[in-house]
């Protein structure tokens, strides 16, 4: 294959009528799948049976009373009660199918989240304790994921078929979506979102592993800095702690403390501090300036990179917990990685 | 071009019309709905531009203040008195006085091109203040919100553009028409067509009312 | 029997004189028109077709082995492009519209020929900015032109394809505002609207959306243009632009399109269905009514195609609620044709074979609508093949099949020629067993999880793959039967007469092919549509 291709795992699996459910919530969309294809596959059925019926018994030669039995408003109402009949069909999917698209945007609480990058033709993974993989995610079985996911140039679309979860992914924001993988196992990993050349080759594998197993990998990925402890290098190295952390001649807000406080805009009105807005800040500081600064940030885009952007904003929300004197590296918003 | 009925007091009858009442609605319903697509042509835009409007609110209302106000207003005057100019030409070509309804149709065509004019200098001095970031141009904003500012002169040249080559669009229908009525040929013929072209720079006068409003009051 | 003995071959016709240049490119005659329109977009299908299979062959083994990604995104754009802009879209209405709808009305032609005929120069001219592309180098953003892979990142003649795109819209608000206006103001005496065919309403329906909706496109590619060209940031996030704001100004125009797609087909399997079922159409009222709720409704679920886009959940909740409803007035139509075959009097001719095809794979089409309506099923289905299938469902299973059935309908009015009724039973037949092989296997796949525009794929998919591809072979027979048979009727085919079909309806009362001003004199209406009696006989 060509040489342009990133490392490619492969997943193989025998060809089956339903897919592959690694969690629960693959079998509540299955079974609603299932309930569709029965009324859809009944209702489809019923209108070939009457077509080959009619279409038999009423043919141009045979001969059968073909006086109509039933006045104009009969056929009406017969309209109106077939209407009736699928709206009342229609809402009742539309609510089941309403209901469980909630409970997948609802956000569990999770145990660790996993910060992912799309960009042309790779997903990066960088896990809570800093170990990073390239198209390929290991996760522990049983346990609630979070997954921050974002864009480098393109939108992609993060799609996990055995977990029925897909998130489209676009360049400049955060999304979010969450998972627990029950069985432990490889499954595939597919960009959905046609992104260019080598759309295609844009495929990796989510490994599902025993708790105690994923804790034996992590040790054999050996030490690596987690996000915050990264950002902590790039805060130096960007330069951002020249008016960020300098105490005296103050040119810009200190950020100790800032992620999740609400903070004063300099056009009025005010904002919480997340991660979107944070990010907004480093790439496009003219978009919403603090109260009492001048607009001389420069912005970073286009000399950072996306992975980069997320280790900054972890070592700027570990800022936070500085100020109660601990380390980055346990920083409890990263979540419990390490139990 | 149908060639049979030949030309009669009421104007010639195209072919696949049975009268010319039939024929005159027609046109005008056709004429109607063609604004009705130009509408939803700017509206694109036009949604386009309330959405940044509201997400930068600060930042396009600072980059609305570098846009030349009384310059915007004399267009507008302008262009509203051309709006006058036409309905009267319409008024006069129907009551057969051939000369005030082609003088009214020239001041049109005056008015339209001296709103052009004004235009060609608007864009050129924000050429020179390097404020036209299109073609590569260099962009340098003095305000607070450079790349916001960007944004909001795309959109300024966006709509001024599209709207500038309606009325070119337009002025070449005037010059058609103040031909024909100096040729005086056919007065109903001639009737309908100013009516019909007359709903059509009513259409362009109060576009750019909207896009004045959008692009220049909105300011600080 | 030859053409000069027969009684029923008319002396005078469209057909008849100006066989020259001028003749033809400079005609104001609607009938011709719809002649120019049909020659195009037959080239354009075949072109789009040819696309079609090379992505089949392509995908007949697992990796990318016969050509290559970037020329695997080349074709599957072309096809996209080719066969929504430049034959879906015009196709019923600039052809069998074009042809019908004034004879319908009882009208000597459009309000607006010389417009009619513009838009045709309109739509050619469109045709070669999108070949200037193909030959340009391709463009590989899909149809769809998603930004910022179109503006910032794609290597290709997206400008050029823009452009094509950009231009055939304007020949498509020009025929819809031409029938909007000849509906309106050109209806023969006692033609009154509860009294016009389906067809109409069908193409008066679509009308409105191509006049409505097709601007908003105009705009949205225009500005793709221009931040192509001149780096504006509408569209790009670096720029503090928003790549969701194009997704929602092009579903604005591209999901109603999908309706300006399917409801002259509708319109079209009324009409054949009355007329093989020689009853009138079960609850016209209730036709009309959920002709034009489709329209409107069609405008307000746009949302529904971007589901994991990144929307808000209300909006994704809300878009879901109307895509629902949508679907209600689309199966009761599907009810009233099933209905309208109970106590008929049924004739299985290939335009009937053609309508039931209809039917039947709009049912399909409509349901796995639903399926994909079902808002955490779409999450796990969105961008797979599922949503393929569904799609050539409604357009290759509604629109292609209606179109070829109303090509078969109305042939013989079109050139007061006969086809082989062996062979055209033959065609309808591969069309639907050849179409049922290519899609239904994808749906399965889609399930599976096959991503969309995957130019190689994991080796299990293979076997459904391999029986799609075999599908697309037999449709192929079916699409290009109808071209050899129709063609060798224009020279060789039976005289068909007036009214072959004894069908109701204004053009079948005059001689076929019609006079150039369509009636000798003004017709006048006096019964409702459809006066079909299925006990008579």
């Amino acid at each position: 294959m060509s040489s342009e291709s990133a490392y490619l795992p492969e997943v193989s699996k025998g060809l089956t009528l339903m897919p592959e459910q690694a969690s629960a919530f693959a079998g509540e969309i299955d079974a609603l799948f299932i309930a569709l294809v029965v009324v859809c596959g009944l209702l489809t059925l019923a209108v070939f049976a009457l077509i080959a019926i009619f279409g038999y018994r009423y043919r141009a030669g045979s001969r059968v009373d073909r006086r109509a039995r039933f006045g104009k408003a009969a056929d009406q109402r017969l309209e109106l009660g077939v209407l009736a009949v699928m709206l009342v069909i229609f809402m009742g999917l539309f609510g089941w199918a309403g209901s469980l698209y909630l409970e997948m945007f609802r956000g569990p609480p999770a145990a660790m989240t996993l910060n992912v990058v799309g960009k042309q033709w790779m997903w990066k993974v960088q896990h809570p304790d800093g170990t990073r993989e390239i198209n390929t995610i290991h996760v522990p079985a049983g346990e609630t994921i979070h997954l921050r996911v974002t864009s480098q140039d393109v939108i992609h679309s993060f799609y996990l078929p055995a977990l029925r979860l897909k998130r489209d992914v676009l360049p400049g924001t955060y999304r979010e979506a969450w998972f627990t993988a029950d069985k432990p196992g490889e499954y595939r990993l597919f960009c959905a979102e046609y992104c260019g050349s080598y759309h295609a080759q844009m495929r990796g594998k989510l490994v599902v592993m025993e708790p105690a197993d994923y804790q034996r990998w992590l040790t054999r990925q050996g030490d690596s800095e987690s996000p915050a402890v990264s950002g902590a290098d790039l805060f130096q190295s960007y330069g951002c702690s020249g008016c960020h952390l300098g105490k005296q001649g103050v040119r810009a807000p200190s950020l100790a403390g800032v992620f999740g406080r609400a903070v004063p805009l300099a056009g009025g009105g005010t904002l919480i501090a997340d991660e979107a807005y944070l990010r907004d800040s480093i790439m496009q500081p003219q978009k919403h300036v603090v109260a009492g600064f001048d607009p001389i940030m420069p912005s970073y885009a286009g000399q950072i990179s996306e992975e980069e952007v997320l280790q900054l904003i972890a070592y700027i929300k570990s800022l936070d917990a500085q100020e109660r004197a601990t380390s980055p590296a346990q920083d409890p918003t990263q979540g419990g990685a390490l139990p | 071009m149908p060639t049979t009925p030949p030309p009669t007091e009421s104007g010639r009858v195209a072919d696949q019309f049975d009268d010319i009442d039939q024929q005159r609605e027609a046109n005008l319903f056709g004429m109607w709905l063609f604004l009705a697509t130009e509408l939803l042509l700017f509206g694109g835009v036009f949604a386009g531009f309330v959405v940044f409007r509201v997400i930068h609110g600060e930042a396009f209302a600072e980059a609305a203040g570098h846009l030349d106000l009384a310059l915007g207003t004399l267009n507008t005057a302008l262009l509203l008195t051309s709006g006058l100019t036409m309905a009267l030409a319409e008024q006069l070509v129907n009551a057969a006085r051939r000369r005030a309804a082609l003088a009214m149709l020239l001041a049109t065509l005056a008015l339209g091109a001296a709103f052009l004019a004004i235009k060609a200098y608007e864009w050129h001095h924000e050429y020179m203040e390097r404020l036209m970031p299109v073609l590569g141009l260099p962009f340098e904003y003095p305000g607070k919100h450079p790349q916001q500012a960007e944004l909001f002169f795309n959109f300024y040249f966006a709509l001024t553009g599209l709207h500038a080559f309606h009325m070119l669009v337009g002025l070449c229908i005037l010059g058609v028409l103040a031909i024909l009525t100096w040729r005086w040929r056919d007065p109903p013929r001639i009737a309908r067509q100013v009516q019909i072209s007359g709903l059509y720079w009513a259409f362009v006068d109060v576009l750019w009312v909207v896009v004045f409003t959008l692009l220049y009051l909105l300011r600080l | 029997m030859s053409v000069s003995t027969d009684p029923r071959w008319p002396s005078e016709h469209y057909l008849k004189e100006d066989w020259g240049l001028r003749g033809w490119l400079l005609t104001t005659d609607h009938k011709r028109i719809a002649w120019l329109y049909l020659v195009s977009i037959t080239a354009f299908f075949f072109l789009g077709g040819l696309a079609a299979l090379l992505i089949r062959l392509e995908l007949i083994t697992p990796p990318g082995d016969l050509v290559s990604a970037d020329t695997y995104n080349r074709l599957f754009s072309l096809h996209g492009i080719v066969m929504v802009w430049f034959f879906l879209i015009p196709s019923i209405p600039a052809t069998l519209g074009n042809f019908l709808l004034p004879m319908m009305l009882g009208a000597r032609d459009l309000a607006f020929p010389r417009l009619n005929l513009l838009s045709w120069y309109v739509y050619t001219l469109g045709g070669l900015f999108t070949l200037a592309a193909v030959i340009g180098g391709g463009v590989d953003t899909g149809w769809t032109f998603y930004t910022p892979y179109s503006t910032l990142f794609s290597n290709s003649a997206v400008i050029a394809a823009v452009m094509g795109v950009f231009i055939v819209g304007f020949s498509s608000i020009l025929t819809g505002l031409n029938f909007i206006v000849t509906t309106h103001k050109m209806r023969a005496p006692g033609l009154t609207w509860f009294r016009l065919p389906l067809f109409v309403w069908a193409n008066y329906a679509t009308s409105l959306i191509m006049v409505l909706a097709t601007p908003v496109l105009s705009c949205v590619l225009m500005l793709i243009s221009v931040e192509r060209l001149f780096g504006i940031g509408i569209f790009d996030p670096a720029l503090g632009g928003d790549p969701l704001l194009f997704q929602h100004l092009f579903w604005f125009y591209s999901h109603p399109a999908v309706y300006i797609m399917i409801l002259p087909g509708m319109g079209v399997v009324s009409e054949i269905i009355a007329c093989f079922s020689r009853k009138p159409v079960f609850g016209y009222q209730g036709m009309v009514i959920s002709i034009m709720s489709i329209a409107v409704f069609g405008f307000v679920v746009w949302g529904h195609h971007m589901f994991v886009a990144g929307q808000s959940l209300y909006a994704g909740l809300m878009f879901s609620f109307f895509t629902f409803l949508v679907a209600l007035p689309s199966a009761i139509k599907a009810f009233n044709w099933t209905a309208t075959l109970y106590k008929a009097r049924i004739i299985f001719s290939a335009p009937m074979i053609y309508a039931l095809s209809f039917v039947g794979l709009f049912t399909i089409g409509g349901l796995t609508g639903i399926i994909l309506a079902s808002i955490a099923i779409d999450v796990h289905v969105h961008d797979t093949y599922f949503v393929t299938a569904h799609f050539h469902y409604i357009m290759v299973g509604g629109m292609v099949t209606s179109y070829l059935g109303g090509l078969h309908f109305w042939w013989p009015k079109l050139t007061g020629r006969m086809y082989s009724e062996l062979w055209s039973k033959v065609a309808a037949l591969a069309l639907f067993i050849g179409f049922n092989l290519t899609f239904f296997p994808q749906f399965l796949l889609g399930y599976q999880g096959m991503p969309r525009r995957y130019h190689e794929y994991p080796a299990d998919f293979e076997l459904l793959n391999v029986m799609s591809t075999l599908g697309a072979g037999v449709l192929a027979i079916g699409y290009l039967l109808p071209l050899l048979y129709l063609s060798w009727s224009l020279r060789f085919g039976a005289v068909a007469g007036g009214n072959p079909w004894r069908a109701t309806g204004l053009e079948w009362t005059v001689d076929s092919p019609p006079l150039k001003h369509n009636f000798p004199r003004t017709p006048r209406v006096t019964e409702p549509a459809y006066a079909y009696d299925p006990t008579a006989d």
